[in-house]
């Protein structure tokens, strides 16, 4: 298989990353020599295999539901680009 | 001194024959000295470092010391550490002053007392063999300044060659504490999944992440992973298991070990000079009372192309973090939100892990995630498997870690395919989860050669061993680079 220009702009807003037209292009050579050799596995045929997620085969661990972190809002925001009053600014979403 | 085993260094603090504060102010020298050509630490804060020296001297004096208090150490700039710039090698993380340890920054400076000397280069988000990925810069591989130390641990890799730290942290998703550390004469251990806490180490492909030490031995290897390894409730994949002492076997002896040797691994693409010296470590295991068994890793050929969707689908979600809100970089110039992120997003990343997040997007995407990601999975069981078959005919697995010694600077940059088969014998460890090992065995035309061990889950203690005792038999892991004084 091969990407088409419009693919990779595509998956690069799926991504969020703007990419501009001449990178698209030097994008598309290099996803398509990637994809060429992740193109081997489709020759196997893996039909019954269970897929494997997880190196262990362990199931997600519990916790009681109790306050176990302290409120370090201040030290958290301190590295954050735009903050005001607590809040995260970003633009308007909502006109 | 910067010769020196961390036991010889733990007698010497001990026996008070040198102080942390003395200890780290001589390497705090070197690095001033020899980083700015090698360019292996990002980030170095000398008074940081000499005020943990005097408190780990204090903690020495009142005789509560462990067995590394006050032993100075390099971490790879993947961990968090707070009040430290911690980057992960990218300029979207090019202001990020972690408000938070990692636990194997707790553990190794609070509970071990260890001494952060400074936070080194690494392949941006640890994308990369060749360490030629970071936003600050590649490393020089101190074997020869014209080439790559490997990655993404390759920081950390050139920091210990170069004797700018005795011992330094890794991490490994696809080879990078194994292949850096084979290309630069190190000994490196990437433990089972789950031994070492994930938390505060910035996360590339959660299913495969796992820290590990690089030092200049097993032994230290061994001391270094007794401080780094446990139990973790903050990372939901943590193992709960009996603390271990992965130094107690180190001496036994080897008679009637069963080293497998995969004939997947000692075909055509690798360079005969590395095989020549991997051949020879057979022939010294030998010696030393081994016995060598053929397997076969019949899948082994599909783990980089598995791989390739594996971790690109666990990056492109881990990395949508990284949108300008939070933390990080931010791009100074938007419209939207959504123009905000994109911008963002772009200017933040580099290009590797651009494709790496646009691949992951791609496989997950409607339509393809059953024939790729879910392939991916499937094969991914199928590797595993294949260890488990051959595990029951050796105890140990065998080979190369690294088809060539270290590459020239530039030299395959240009070509992602290129560098991604640079990792062709180590991926597959990850996708099973095994602990993996490289140690140095040799040298091909001047530059080092790695032999990697593979163990059986948690055989951690037996690789130390069996690495170990090739050690005390051999000199390959004393040599060092010349020209560093």
């Amino acid at each position: 298989m091969s990407l088409t220009l419009e693919q990779v702009q595509r998956i690069a807003h799926l991504a969020r990353i703007e990419v501009s037209a001449d990178e698209a292009q030097v994008t598309q050579g290099h996803l398509n020599g990637i994809f060429q050799l992740i193109e081997a596995m489709q020759a196997v045929d893996t039909r019954g295999v269970e897929p494997m997620a997880h190196a262990q085969d362990v199931s997600q661990r519990l916790r009681p539901d109790e306050v176990s972190e302290t409120d370090r809002r201040a030290a958290f925001q301190a590295v954050a680009p735009e903050t005001e009053a607590g809040l995260y600014l970003v633009p308007k979403v909502i006109e | 001194m910067i010769e020196k085993s961390l036991k010889e260094l733990a007698q010497a603090l001990a026996g008070k024959r040198i102080s942390s504060l003395e200890l780290t102010d001589l390497y705090l020298e070197r690095i001033a000295r020899l980083n700015p050509d090698i360019n292996a630490f990002i980030t170095v804060d000398p008074e940081k470092s000499r005020a943990a020296a005097r408190a780990a001297d204090a903690r020495l004096a009142a005789g509560q010391g462990g067995p590394l208090t006050g032993i100075p150490v390099a971490q790879k700039d993947i961990f968090c550490a707070e009040g430290w710039l911690t980057t992960c090698g990218s300029k979207m993380l090019g202001n990020f002053v972690s408000p938070y340890d990692a636990t194997v920054i707790r553990k190794l400076e609070q509970e071990a007392g260890l001494v952060s000397l400074g936070k080194t280069n690494m392949d941006e988000f640890a994308m990369g063999s060749s360490n030629e990925t970071s936003y600050f810069g590649p490393v020089k591989n101190p074997w020869d300044r014209s080439r790559v130390p490997g990655g993404s641990s390759g920081g950390s890799a050139a920091a210990v060659a170069a004797r700018l730290a005795p011992v330094a942290t890794g991490t490994d998703t696809g080879g990078s504490i194994r292949q850096p550390a084979a290309l630069c004469n190190l000994t490196g251990l990437k433990p089972t999944y789950g031994v070492v806490s994930r938390y505060g180490m910035i996360a590339f492909a959660s299913s495969l992440d796992q820290g590990g030490p690089m030092a200049r031995s097993a032994e230290d290897c061994a001391l270094l992973l007794n401080a780094m390894a446990g139990f973790d409730a903050q990372d939901s994949t943590s193992l709960d298991r009996p603390a271990e002492d992965y130094a107690a076997d180190l001496e036994k002896p080897l008679d009637g070990l069963r080293l497998g040797l995969p004939k997947e691994f000692f075909g055509e693409g690798c360079d005969p000079a590395v095989m020549a010296a991997v051949r020879a470590a057979i022939a010294e295991y030998e010696k030393l009372g081994a016995k060598t068994v053929e397997v076969s890793l019949p899948n082994s050929h599909l783990s980089v192309p598995a791989y390739y969707v594996i971790a690109p689908a666990e990056a492109s979600s881990n990395l949508s973090r990284f949108d300008g809100v939070r933390y990080g970089y931010r791009a100074p110039d938007y419209g939207s939100l959504d123009d905000m992120y994109c911008k963002t997003r772009a200017q933040g990343f580099g290009a590797e892990v651009k494709r790496r997040i646009l691949i992951g997007a791609y496989v997950l995407s409607h339509g393809y995630y059953d024939a790729y990601y879910l392939q991916a999975q499937r094969i991914r069981r199928l590797i595993a498997d294949d260890f488990a078959a051959a595990f029951k005919h050796c105890d140990v697995i065998l080979g190369p870690t690294s088809p060539s010694p270290a590459f020239k600077l530039g030299e395959r940059a240009a070509d992602p395919v290129q560098m991604y088969l640079s990792d062709i014998y180590t991926i597959a460890v990850n996708l099973a989860g095994l602990p993996g090992m490289s140690i140095p065995c040799g040298f091909a035309a001047g530059l080092p050669v790695g032999l990697q061990l593979i163990g059986d889950y948690f055989a951690e203690g037996r690789l130390l061993n069996v690495a170990h005792r090739y050690q005390q038999a051999t000199e390959w892991h004393r040599r060092a680079p010349e020209g560093l004084a």
